[in-house]
């Protein structure tokens, strides 16, 4: 306990230095220990005892084709949307920015249009795209056609939920993106113009990386919920995993385990992308942390750490 | 556009240069000339163009009427049938890289490192091989005293530091004309005189100057030419002898009078 009275800046603090310190008495700090650890060994030991959770069943269909099928199919579903929709919402980004009135309100629309109407809408119409337009072509404007398909042809579960999935997310990424890019201080593509950088290199190599480090947490958050959305494609009988557990407990009635099951490979992805997501965000922090000597925590009090707040 | 008189003839011509922002007039037709060789400091109120009239040298702000000469070069613009025509961004670029700019809040890149800051440029707009950019880099940084802090990041730095990184970034692409925005003026008091050093290591070095500054200790100093703006004008121009020391204009006797 005594190493958390010490100074914040750690590279000058010696642990020798604070023995002199009597840190003052948290009494409360106890009492929350205390309640947190009785509740959590409540539930953990509930959900271990309790028979209800039927732990043999869940350990039965775990690994079962159709769940792992499943699990594909939301993976690569959320993999393609996701990185359609940084594209997208890049782009979008752009536009909101750019000089020309009407790239602005092109993009603004389409944000309104998408970011207000519920996804699952979206998809139906996707799906359904045929009963709108029954034949897609691509041509001159408005001269002769080069190339002309029925609409029916090209959309298959799998193009409308991608496209309805991607579209979506590519709003909300729009404004995520731009306002990472507004917080990036315009001083910096001055200096970078003034070096006689191209616009182009000065966004990719310049406002970027640093625009990245805005970016990145909200864009983290989007993508597991798109993880978790991806679910509603069930409803053009696209079988995500999800939808997969529906079909198994639908006929066997083992609804909840089959349903732990499900949300453990959630679980497992979402791990994963936060994973992913602390090492990107590490690496965007290179340079803006470096002052207050973060990057080095004190080793001492480990295990105080776990139980109390730092510093 | 090769001048004949451009290694004779003064580095730097700006003639007419008018500037508006919206209905706001803020340059109302400058003329001024700088040799090669020369420090002009630019003095004047908070407010009467200095920083307008610096960012139209290297084109960050395009001058709505007159012209603005680099080596002879006309920037931003391309003379035909007796009208302005805009240069592609390209030729613009290329004539921003011969002219260095120094910020008054650095502006570094704060996700690179101090090599990678000042070999950026370099390396990817001159095309320089990595190698010999940053044994460049090197030397430079050692030159404005900062050698042992290649690899630290910019936030890490003081400010008086960080200031002699952009000097040397500024520097890195070899410009024939550096030009700074009060580089001073964000600085704690014990740090100004760092950063002052490096820049009269370069005057005497014999590289031409424009500097906004209120430092006027350095600009009696250091400069050949002092130029005092107000309104938008250049009013009075001369020797730091004539202008700060013998004024003819009653306003810049009363500037002086209050930063003096
Ligand atoms: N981008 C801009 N848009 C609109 N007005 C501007 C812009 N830049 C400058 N101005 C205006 O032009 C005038 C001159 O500004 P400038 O920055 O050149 O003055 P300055 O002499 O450098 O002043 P300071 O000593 O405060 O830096 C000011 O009134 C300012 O408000
Ligand atoms: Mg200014």
């Amino acid at each position: 306990m005594v190493q958390q009275q010490a100074a914040p800046d750690t590279r000058v603090a010696d642990a020798d230095d604070d023995h002199d310190i009597v840190p003052r008495s948290r009494p409360w700090r106890w009492v929350g220990v205390a309640v947190v650890l009785v509740v959590a060994a409540e539930v953990v030991s509930s959900v271990l005892t309790n028979p209800n959770y039927q732990w043999d069943i869940v350990g039965k269909y775990l690994f079962d084709s159709r769940i792992l099928a499943g699990l594909g199919t939301t993976l690569l579903l959320t993999t393609v949307a996701m990185a359609l929709a940084c594209l997208l919402g890049l782009v979008l980004a752009l536009m909101r920015r750019a000089d020309s009135r009407l790239l602005r309100a092109t993009a603004g629309g389409y944000v309104w249009l998408f970011r207000g109407t519920p996804v699952l809408v979206q998809l139906i119409i996707w799906y359904n795209l045929a009963i709108l337009v029954p034949v897609v072509s691509i041509g001159i404007p408005f001269g002769p056609q080069l190339w002309t398909a029925q609409t029916n042809d090209l959309i298959s579960p799998w193009t409308a939920a991608i496209l309805g999935l991607a579209l979506n997310e590519a709003a909300y990424l729009c404004e995520i993106i731009r306002s990472g890019i507004n917080a990036v201080d315009y001083g910096q593509t001055e200096a970078a113009q003034a070096l006689g950088m191209s616009r182009r290199h000065s966004f990719r190599r310049i406002v970027l990386p640093q625009a990245l480090r805005v970016i990145v947490p909200p864009a983290s958050n989007e993508a597991i919920g798109l993880l978790k959305y991806s679910s509603v494609v069930s409803v053009i009988a696209l079988p995500e995993l999800l939808y997969a557990g529906q079909l198994i407990y639908g006929r066997t009635y083992e609804t909840i385990p089959v349903l732990i099951v499900v949300s453990i490979w959630y679980l497992v992805i979402v791990t994963l992308l936060t994973w992913l997501e602390h090492r990107l965000e590490r690496r965007l922090g290179a340079g803006f942390a470096a002052r207050h000597g973060s990057a080095a925590p004190s080793r001492a009090g480990r295990w105080s750490r776990w139980l109390t707040p730092a510093r | 556009m090769a001048d004949p008189g451009a290694m004779t003839g003064p580095l730097v011509r700006l003639t007419g240069v008018r500037k508006r922002f919206g209905d706001h007039r803020v340059l109302h037709g400058v003329d001024l000339e700088v040799a090669r060789g020369d420090v002009l400091c630019l003095i004047g109120a908070s407010g009467s163009g200095k920083s307008t009239l610096l960012r139209c040298v290297n084109h960050l702000e395009r001058p709505n009427a007159g012209r603005v000469y680099v080596g002879g070069e006309l920037i931003g613009y391309q003379e035909r049938d007796g009208r302005l025509h805009e240069l592609p961004e390209r030729r613009i670029r290329a004539q921003r890289a011969r002219i260095g700019m120094v910020f008054q809040h650095f502006n570094l890149f704060p996700h690179l490192t101090v090599l990678e800051n000042v070999i950026e440029a370099p390396t990817r707009v001159n095309r320089e091989p990595r190698e010999s950019a940053a044994r460049a880099a090197r030397t430079l940084l050692d030159r404005v005293g900062l050698g042992d802090k290649v690899n630290a990041y910019p936030r890490s730095l003081s400010g008086g530091q960080q200031q002699r990184v952009a000097i040397a970034r500024g520097l890195a692409m070899r410009p024939e004309l550096m030009l700074f925005d009060e580089p001073t003026s964000a600085l704690d008091p014990e740090l100004v005189g760092e950063v002052l050093d490096v820049m009269r290591d370069l005057a005497a070095g014999g590289m031409t100057m424009i500097v906004v500054t209120h430092e006027m200790g350095f600009a009696r100093e250091v400069a050949t030419r002092v130029a005092f703006m107000d309104g938008g004008r250049i009013v009075e121009e001369g020797t730091p002898h004539q202008v700060l020391a013998d004024p003819r204009h009653e306003r810049t006797r009363s500037f002086l009078s209050k930063v003096l």
